[in-house]
């Protein structure tokens, strides 16, 4: 019911992206990522042990409809960026990366200038690259002329869970993107998700708000179900808003 | 960037801090209880003796933040003991300078079969602890041990003597991740009582260390006070202070708190002011209120019950089976311990025990990405 979304040579039915962090366990992780239908799933490299077959999270996630997507957490450069990238494209056998460099570790927020410099390397070197940025509608067009397959602009702080913050930009950059927009970070309530859907964002990524609910599982269920319906108001172009009340049968339907 | 926490800490007094605390009113508790980014005057207050009834309140809203934060897990490390020599008079140590005990530093061989038994257990993330014997046990050793066990660790931590800051580029260079360096008091002159003789005598140096660490381009840098040596909410405020004036300063860098504390009639050193177990979850509960990021730490000084419980109201990461006598795991297990550890379960009770609680016992979480 939903149109499809293309990155790169993937079509995914599902534009709910999620997470693998936070959850109480593996199992009800598993649970809760199948619940949400999604199909690319994002898990921090630092977390698993790449060279290991049984590794608990990573065994977890082996599913046919669910595609990992690599992520650079806790590197602090480009450098260690670009390393992180090929370590996980040689032992995961993905040339996707979810491109994350926040140097700061309390509100971990994304380093724009060691960001563009990584995604430039990385796209040379063939990667599908996600990057996780501000929302600075200046840097999306940077990284898209550098060769990003989509932009991931953060709605708030990671984990906060206060929604789009950001909402003002996030517009500009859905205006004016070639490539999808992925709205990441910040997303707390399926009311946040749909919002986002609804302004045209292509897709979001949800984690702390599914992994930290009471019930992850039926948290998950709620952010398909907001996800589909903020793009199906989308699709079905929302109608615009007003100041005042207006009538609905118009005062001058006598003249036609 | 030539000036360091110093130049902060010579702004406060101890007395005035103390007297400053103890002001702090019911209101001004319900006041940082309903902010959303808190102050280190909404600290003092949540540390106060007015904080007490609210005690609840400030376990559940912990809680809550560790939750948003850190999810549903506990990281799990373990320390390992590389010797026990040491120059140091320190009053509450066992391995201290006088007292005749036999010392021991582990040697390659000897360190490579605490790291199997170790291994076995699932620990990833270690702790490196030494006293300070510069002679025997200095950065050479240091770093020689970290090169010899890094490819079985993703992360290593150290609690040494302070070094300089050239030492601990050698040391992040081989591999260091993070570093433990407790004030053990803020208190100027009761810190001379208690380390009247070695380097550690220099309180200074051991004030600065963190600065130089920092300037070293360091992970994660670990601060804590050895409570019960003087008032436990004066040295909570001037680590909170320490605290927050290190992540202005080195942005780059994760903190995490721990919280050792003298306990009465233990057979050792006789705290000057006890801190309660109720104290303890007070203070642990105000820096979680302080900051939802920092990391906090809780070891196997603390007894079994206390441990259950504590890890739903704040704390981060728990060690399990500690042995603080170099060699304790496999090479010596009989030999005298450091300090006695109060939770004396295996390793796989206390994950079992954290599984129960609705948490998942994180093994790895970082990975040497250069």
């Amino acid at each position: 019911m939903n149109t499809s979304l293309k990155i790169a040579d993937k079509t995914f039915t599902s534009r709910l992206f999620t997470g693998t962090g936070k959850f109480s366990s593996s199992q009800l992780m598993k649970e809760a990522l199948l619940a949400s239908e999604s199909e690319l799933i994002t898990v921090a490299l630092k977390r698993v042990d790449v060279h290991n077959e049984e590794d608990d999270i990573l065994t977890h996630l082996n599913h046919s409809r669910i595609n990992l997507l690599p992520n650079t957490s806790g590197v602090r450069t480009a450098k260690e960026a670009v390393f992180a990238a090929e370590l996980s494209r040689e032992a995961l056998e993905t040339n996707w990366v979810k491109l994350e460099i926040h140097p700061d570790p309390r509100y971990l927020l994304p380093d724009p200038i060691e960001t563009l410099k990584a995604a430039e390397e990385l796209v040379k070197l063939g990667f599908v690259v996600m990057p996780y940025i501000h929302a600075d509608p200046v840097l999306c067009k940077r990284l898209e002329e550098v060769g990003t397959q989509c932009v991931m602009p953060l709605g708030a702080p990671i984990g906060s869970n206060k929604g789009l913050k950001t909402v003002e930009f996030l517009e500009m950059i859905i205006e004016q993107s070639n490539v999808p927009v992925i709205v990441d970070a910040g997303i707390g309530a399926p009311s946040h998700a749909a919002q986002a859907m609804e302004i045209g964002a292509d897709a979001v990524l949800v984690n702390t708000a599914i992994a930290v609910s009471q019930n992850p599982v039926a948290m998950a269920k709620a952010f398909k179900k907001a996800v589909e319906a903020g793009r199906m108001g989308y699709d079905a172009k929302l109608p615009p808003v007003k100041n005042k009340a207006e009538a609905s049968s118009p005062l001058t339907s006598f003249l036609n | 960037m030539n000036s360091t926490f110093i130049n902060t800490f010579n702004k406060y007094n101890w007395e005035e801090t103390l007297a400053s605390i103890n002001s702090k009113t019911s209101l001004d508790v319900e006041r940082a209880l309903a902010t959303d980014k808190r102050n280190l005057e909404d600290f003092k207050a949540l540390i106060s003796p007015a904080a007490k009834p609210f005690l609840e309140q400030m376990a559940q809203k912990s809680r809550m933040l560790t939750k948003k934060r850190f999810g549903n897990t506990i990281q799990m490390y373990v320390p390992m003991y590389l010797s026990n020599e040491c120059q140091n008079i320190c009053t509450y140590c066992g391995f201290s300078l006088t007292n005749k005990i036999p010392r021991r530093t582990l040697t390659d061989a000897e360190i490579l079969k605490e790291v199997t038994f170790l291994k076995n257990k699932g620990y990833d993330h270690i702790l490196l602890v030494t006293g300070e014997a510069n002679k025997t046990v200095g950065v050479n050793y240091i770093n020689n041990a970290i090169q010899l066990i890094k490819s079985q660790f993703s992360n290593i931590t150290i609690e040494v003597q302070p070094l300089d800051r050239e030492e601990y580029e050698v040391l992040i260079e081989s591999g260091l991740y993070a570093v433990l360096v407790y004030q053990e008091t803020y208190h100027k002159e009761e810190y001379k009582k208690h380390h009247p003789k070695g380097k550690k005598s220099n309180f200074e140096y051991r004030l600065e260390t963190p600065d130089r660490l920092g300037k070293a381009g360091i992970h994660k840098i670990g601060l804590g006070a050895l409570f019960g040596l003087e008032d436990w909410r004066v040295d909570s405020f001037f680590t909170a202070l320490h605290l927050r004036y290190l992540q202005k300063t080195y942005w780059k860098t994760k903190y995490s708190i721990s919280f050792p504390r003298l306990r009465p009639h233990s057979g050792g050193l006789e705290p000057k002011v006890e801190m309660t177990d109720a104290d303890l979850v007070q203070t642990i509960c105000a820096f979680r209120l302080l900051d939802e990021d920092v990391e906090l730490s809780m070891s196997t000084r603390e007894s079994e019950v206390f441990r259950n419980n504590i890890v739903n109201l704040g704390i981060t990461s728990i060690s399990a089976e500690s042995k603080t006598n170099p060699g304790g795991y496999a090479v010596e297990p009989q030999s005298l311990e450091q300090f006695e550890i109060s939770d004396e379960r295996s390793t796989e009770e206390v994950v079992s025990m954290l599984k129960k609680e609705g948490l998942e016992v994180v093994w790895k979480d970082w990975e040497h990405f250069s």
